[in-house]
């Protein structure tokens, strides 16, 4: 079937290399204005700025970690009370056991929280970006390894809305892109 | 006056990129052979000492009463303390937004591992009864009994299993974009598929960088009040206790500064031969030198000032005890020596770096931070086994010194201290590339120079 034959070499996205942070900046400003939703940037570090110029919000990562340190918080709690004043009160010293003994159960509570929140991040982040994923089509690119390196790399890809096949790739010559490689799944 | 660069001789993206992935690429120099095989063969002592300990019985250390803490503890917050220098550089000069960490942070965070490592055969291997160890988890135990969450003790074992957790997921989240450079970089088969594999197919699209810059930042505020309280609950150990000398309010602040102290000497000492055996001077410049011997004067006097404080309050204040508890430290005890000793190292020494001339000349520093090493060694020996020796009771005084055993053993965690920081040397970037690029100048899309810098380079290094 022509389908499945043209899905295996089908183009998954343009990948266009600037030359520098500022104008991939200020490329991006445009690609954004442009209406474009399935791109991205590929840089060898965050470049200041460019989640305002492709018109990304900021993190929502912070929220997760929110909930994450709260249960920690209120686990590291409910261990300590549960069960050393409700299940069997561990008398130390004449030192109490009761509602009150917050003071002592503070540390726990404290390195509790920070550590359930260190997990949320680590997790977090990890299934809120979908790695690890080992495959993916932008490895078979031949620029992409420069940027782990020291490339500005634009990636638009097919299944965007308003991509279109040959115009896309004027319009990335147009905003200053140098080389510009066709990826294909 | 125009700021100092971060990165000397307008390097580039591509020579940074080059020069820190070439060390773990290229062939070790033979010096790495030289410090690896003795570092190994330490370690084995360890090794040893560790089993001859299980199988013979604590015993065989030279704690008994009244000094029931002797080297094992000392050691113990010793190695913590080393630790704390990695988290605050990561964390604290990152809120702070001290851009020049960028060169040093990840081999310190791989110096707070490995230092905590080390640290936790301590509390793990002093019970006695080793495979009960397992107590300590806030799990209930063979008897049914649930730990005692008011001990200091147990606020201990949550505190540093925190810490080391939280500074693995921290440091291992910062290699992740360097570890696809190695991946994108390496030829053979073996280094692509394990750099590929760790590096969790990380791809560098700013989709990806923005959630990662959050995470981060994250972190960055939660190790903050973490390492600040680690140390402290470390001290608890003490300051909970009635011990004259240990039952003080000072101790949380200045267990944290002294930490501090002590790490960023190791971290010196560990980072002044890296940058000349590697060729990295132009990455670890003398600024980033001279901001470190600032914090080693800084903290150096907080710990002075602590010490002074002790004394003063032991003069002033009513507690009979504790005033004959720093007599027995400082004149009359058989201690004394240890002191001045620690007092030297600590608090002399390091004035040095009041004047430039000494903070720039790299023997001068290294052989300071090695001082400081010993002296902060020496300040946890003063703390622990001295103030025992001379607590409440004449009739129970004791003089402890410490065994074959727990001497070979400190020198065994040394041993893998170096194995281990040798072996991330040798297969982990020592520096974090995608950070050091983040703060060269041509990084910010609005920086107006970018282009003269280039053409410079261009010009210049071609």
């Amino acid at each position: 079937m022509s389908d499945s034959t043209a899905k295996a070499t089908s183009l998954f996205a343009y990948v266009a290399e600037f030359d520098n942070a500022t104008d991939l900046y200020h490329a991006a400003e445009k690609v954004r204005d442009a209406g474009f939703r399935r791109w991205d940037v590929h840089t060898p570090y965050p470049v200041h700025g460019m989640d305002a110029a492709m018109g990304l919000g900021k993190s929502w990562l912070s929220a997760v970690v929110l909930v994450g340190g709260t249960t920690g918080f209120l686990f590291a709690l409910f261990l300590q009370f549960f069960t050393q004043v409700s299940l069997y009160p561990t008398v130390v010293q004449n030192k109490p056991t009761n509602l009150f003994t917050v003071p002592a159960f503070f540390p726990v509570t404290f390195e509790l929280t920070i550590l359930f929140s260190g997990f949320s991040i680590l997790f977090g982040l990890l299934i809120w970006i979908m790695l690890p994923r080992w495959n993916h089509p932008l490895f078979n690119s031949s620029l992409f390894p420069k940027s782990t390196d020291d490339g500005f790399l634009m990636v638009i890809e097919s299944r965007d809305p308003k991509f279109k096949k040959d115009k896309t790739r004027d319009f990335l010559t147009e905003i200053g892109a140098g080389e510009i490689e066709e990826v294909s799944h | 006056m125009a700021r100092e660069p971060l990165v000397l001789n307008n390097r580039s993206m591509g020579w940074i990129t080059d020069r820190i992935c070439g060390i773990v690429e290229n062939r070790q120099p033979f010096i790495w052979w030289v410090l690896f095989v003795p570092a190994v063969a330490l370690f084995s002592c360890l090794a040893f000492t560790l089993v001859y300990l299980v199988s013979t019985g604590v015993g065989v250390w030279g704690n008994n009463q009244p000094v029931a803490w002797g080297w094992a503890i000392v050691n113990f917050v010793f190695w913590i303390g080393i630790g704390h220098a990695g988290t605050l550089i990561s964390a604290i000069l990152f809120l702070t937004r001290q851009k020049w960490r960028t060169s040093v942070n990840r081999a310190s965070e791989a110096m707070t591992l490995i230092a905590v490592m080390c640290a936790g055969i301590y509390p793990g291997f002093h019970v006695g009864r080793f495979w009960m160890v397992w107590f300590l988890a806030p799990v209930p135990n063979a008897n049914a009994i649930w730990q005692n969450f008011k001990s200091p003790l147990l606020w201990d074992v949550f505190a540093v299993s925190t810490y080391f957790t939280i500074s693995v997921i921290f440091w291992y989240i910062g290699l992740i974009p360097d570890l696809a450079t190695l991946r994108d970089r390496a030829k053979k088969k073996l280094p692509k598929f394990l750099y590929g594999f760790f590096a969790l197919g990380w791809r560098g699209g700013n989709r990806h960088w923005r959630h990662y810059e959050m995470g981060y930042l994250l972190l960055a505020a939660l190790s903050t009040p973490l390492v600040l309280s680690v140390h402290s609950v470390v001290s608890f150990d003490f300051a909970t206790s009635v011990v004259p000398g240990w039952h003080t309010t000072i101790f949380p602040p200045y267990f944290v500064a002294g930490a501090i102290f002590g790490g960023f000497a190791m971290v010196l000492t560990l980072m002044l031969p890296i940058r000349k055996l590697y060729g990295l001077e132009d990455l670890i410049t003398h600024k980033h030198v001279d901001n470190m011997a600032k914090i080693i004067l800084l903290t150096g006097t907080i710990v002075g000032y602590a010490y002074i404080m002790e004394l003063f309050i032991s003069y002033y204040g009513a507690n009979k005890f504790e005033a004959d508890a720093f007599h027995l430290r400082i004149l009359s005890g058989p201690y004394t020596w240890a002191y001045y000793c620690m007092f030297f190292c600590n608090v002399i020494a390091p004035q040095v770096f009041w004047w430039k001339w000494c903070r720039h000349n790299l023997w001068v520093v290294f052989i300071i931070s090695n001082f400081v090493n010993f002296g902060m060694w020496f300040e946890r020996f003063v703390i622990i086994p001295t103030t025992l020796a001379r607590d409440f009771l004449p009739g129970q005084w004791g003089y402890y010194e410490p065994s074959w055993v727990e001497k070979l053993m400190f020198a065994g965690t040394f041993g893998m201290f170096f194995m281990l920081f040798l072996l991330f040397i040798r297969f982990l970037p020592v520096i974090a590339v995608s950070e050091v690029k983040g703060v060269l100048p041509e990084a910010d899309p609005h920086h107006p120079d970018w282009k003269r810098l280039r053409e410079k380079r261009r010009q210049g290094t071609a």
